[in-house]
């Protein structure tokens, strides 16, 4: 493995650890675990190698961050520690009283964080927003938008899937966190998404599908450009609660209360 | 753009949506981000010549107004000044938790305009009148609702919200040949009424086209004696306060009139302040009584439901006796 894809791969259990530490201070509150650990390795290619940002947060020239998926959000605050945005003390506030990282983003420009989200349906249509901007500044920005499966339930992701390829937004990139569940259970038994690929690649957008855990796939997917004036969209598939063998695709870890035991199991299973 | 007594009547004939038009298209020679967003409703709007003349400061976002707000939103963190526009019901009820999260939690700045709203389009039914917006939209915090008297407060009001640092709502209400309540330029603020008529015995707030009405209610009041205040209350949040303390020292009626649902809109809004001062003075809400009626014409249902000048005067008389 190249130095590029240790990096993205140390990043990767970096931030599982950080996931870990905050589930577990999150104590009963407990906390959306299981989505947050299927996006680990895209946002670990996407803030380790991929997105354009410095020590600065507010840097004007800096790429677009919009999770969507907003209760996926641990996995983004452990991300904003491991680039220096935020410090370790700080993400042991995660669902405090008066915290600044709370269960869905809150819009804070000083740690990084763009916009606020929570309610599924929306960050779509806020990079389609940013990435017009981009245009009309000739900015050679992108915006990354990382959008749940059972998000795709949501109407209004398809009128800004039907915009984004309207206007040509070529800069403007979304990954779909395909792990096949959502809140109560499987797609399939609730909402079934049959043929997710067809349905943006109808709408217009260059689709890829990979496996959301292979670090090296998912880097060199970024790596390529389609050469086209269509927006781009990543299924990538993914598995709920990645990482550890208690919570891998077992949906009750959708939202729940990490205990003393099973962070001490976890942590060794990081290593 | 100068505000004379041509203008005015031009728009006034035009009416307040198609004013809303050659006041955008006037901002755009002066503010360089300015950026008019709509769904499908550019001629509706008056937009038809901004459309043409700036095509690179105007987006349409087909008929998908949920989408619209998220867009504007993600146009306005970039440093967009922008302004959203479609008809009432679909500007502010069909995009409400996007208004929400995006403009009133997020502070995203937008200026919002709902054209056609009240009962302008009774013809259409209650898809497309619109009763329910200041209502709706009053009840997210962050958010300015601005509900203009006629066309010249139109422009006004526009101009002060693409100015303004805090997001608004603006509620077009009238149609065409829409009465003229100012005839000459005058000072225009947001949360700030205007009085436009002085009397002793009554206090009559009244927004929107219902302002023209109020006037008329005014005179027709003269008749049986009694001298009434007439306020524009032009913006509904942040309400003025102060006329409403100062109406409670000095009336022994106050009467809200607006072309809203009783509850939620003006009345609401004023007596929520009323009741927080110590004259105990009373209050008749007059507005669309919380039910919806089979559609008809602007005048049909202004009447149907009792917003006409004749019907008001009856009911304040009634609550005098």
């Amino acid at each position: 493995m190249n130095n590029e894809l240790l990096k993205i791969e140390k990043l990767s259990k970096n931030i599982r650890k950080n996931i870990l530490d905050m589930a577990f201070y999150a104590g009963a509150s407990s906390s959306h675990f299981g989505g947050a650990l299927s996006i680990v390795d895209i946002i670990s290619v996407l803030f380790g190698n991929k997105m354009k940002f410095n020590n600065n947060p507010e840097w004007p020239d800096r790429d677009r961050f919009i999770l969507s998926k907003g209760h996926a959000c641990l996995a983004y605050y452990a991300a904003l520690c491991e680039i220096g945005y935020l410090s370790s003390e700080e993400l042991k506030t995660f669902e405090k009283d008066n915290s600044n990282l709370l269960g869905h983003p809150v819009i804070n420009r000083n740690i990084g964080i763009d916009f606020s989200n929570g309610s599924l349906g929306m960050g779509l249509s806020l990079g389609i927003g940013v990435a017009i901007s981009f245009k009309k500044k000739k900015k050679n920005n992108n915006v990354f938008v990382v959008i749940g499966d059972g998000e795709c339930n949501e109407g209004s992701v398809w009128e800004a899937a039907m915009a984004a390829a309207h206007f040509e937004l070529n800069n403007l990139n979304i990954i779909i966190d395909n792990n096949n569940f959502q809140q109560t259970g499987s797609n399939n038994q609730i909402m079934s998404l049959k043929g997710l690929e067809n349905k943006w690649s109808s709408f217009g957008w260059n689709v890829s599908m990979l496996d959301g855990h292979n670090i090296k796939e998912i880097n060199d997917y970024f790596k390529k450009d389609n050469g086209n004036n269509k927006p781009n969209a990543l299924i990538a598939k993914t598995i709920k609660g990645k990482g550890f063998s208690f919570s891998e695709n077992n949906n009750d870890w959708h939202h729940a209360v990490l205990s003393k035991s099973q962070y001490e199991k976890a942590l060794k299973e990081i290593l | 753009m100068e505000v004379n007594e041509r203008n005015i009547k031009m728009w006034s004939t035009i009416g307040s949506r198609a004013t809303f038009g050659i006041g955008a298209l006037n901002l755009a020679t002066k503010i360089d981000n300015l950026m008019v967003l709509t769904c499908d409703v550019s001629t509706s709007a008056g937009l038809d010549r901004f459309r043409k003349t700036y095509p690179e400061k105007y987006l349409d976002l087909g008929i998908a107004e949920q989408n619209m707000i998220g867009v504007a939103a993600g146009l306005a963190s970039e440093g967009y000044n922008v302004v959203t526009t479609t008809f009432a019901p679909f500007q502010t009820a069909r995009c409400c938790e996007q208004i929400k999260v995006n403009v009133g939690y997020m502070k995203q700045k937008l200026c919002m305009v709902g054209i056609a709203s009240g009962l302008a389009l009774g013809n259409l039914g209650f898809t497309h009148c619109c009763i329910e917006d200041i209502g709706i939209l009053r009840s997210i915090p962050n958010i300015q609702i601005i509900s203009p008297a006629d066309s010249l407060e139109t422009i006004k009001a526009l101009t002060a919200a693409v100015e303004s640092k805090k997001s608004t709502y603006i509620r077009l209400t009238g149609s065409s040949n829409n009465p003229i309540v100012y005839k000459e330029d005058y000072n225009f603020k947001i949360g700030k009424s205007v009085k436009l008529k002085s009397g002793s015995d009554i206090s009559i707030f009244s927004t929107g086209a219902m302002v023209s009405t109020s006037l008329e209610v005014a005179k027709k009041l003269e008749e049986s004696k009694i001298s009434s205040n007439v306020i524009n209350m032009h913006t509904i949040k942040p309400i003025d306060d102060e006329a409403i303390n100062d109406a409670a020292l000095k009336s022994k009626l106050i009467i809200s009139i607006e072309e809203h649902n009783i509850i939620g809109g003006l009345g609401s809004a004023i007596s929520e302040q009323l009741v927080k001062t110590k004259n105990n003075v009373k209050m008749l809400c007059i507005g669309i009584n919380d039910h919806y009626v089979k559609g008809g014409s602007y005048a049909y249902l202004k009447n149907r439901y009792e917003l006409s000048a004749d019907k008001i005067v009856n009911k304040i008389l009634k609550n005098l006796e």
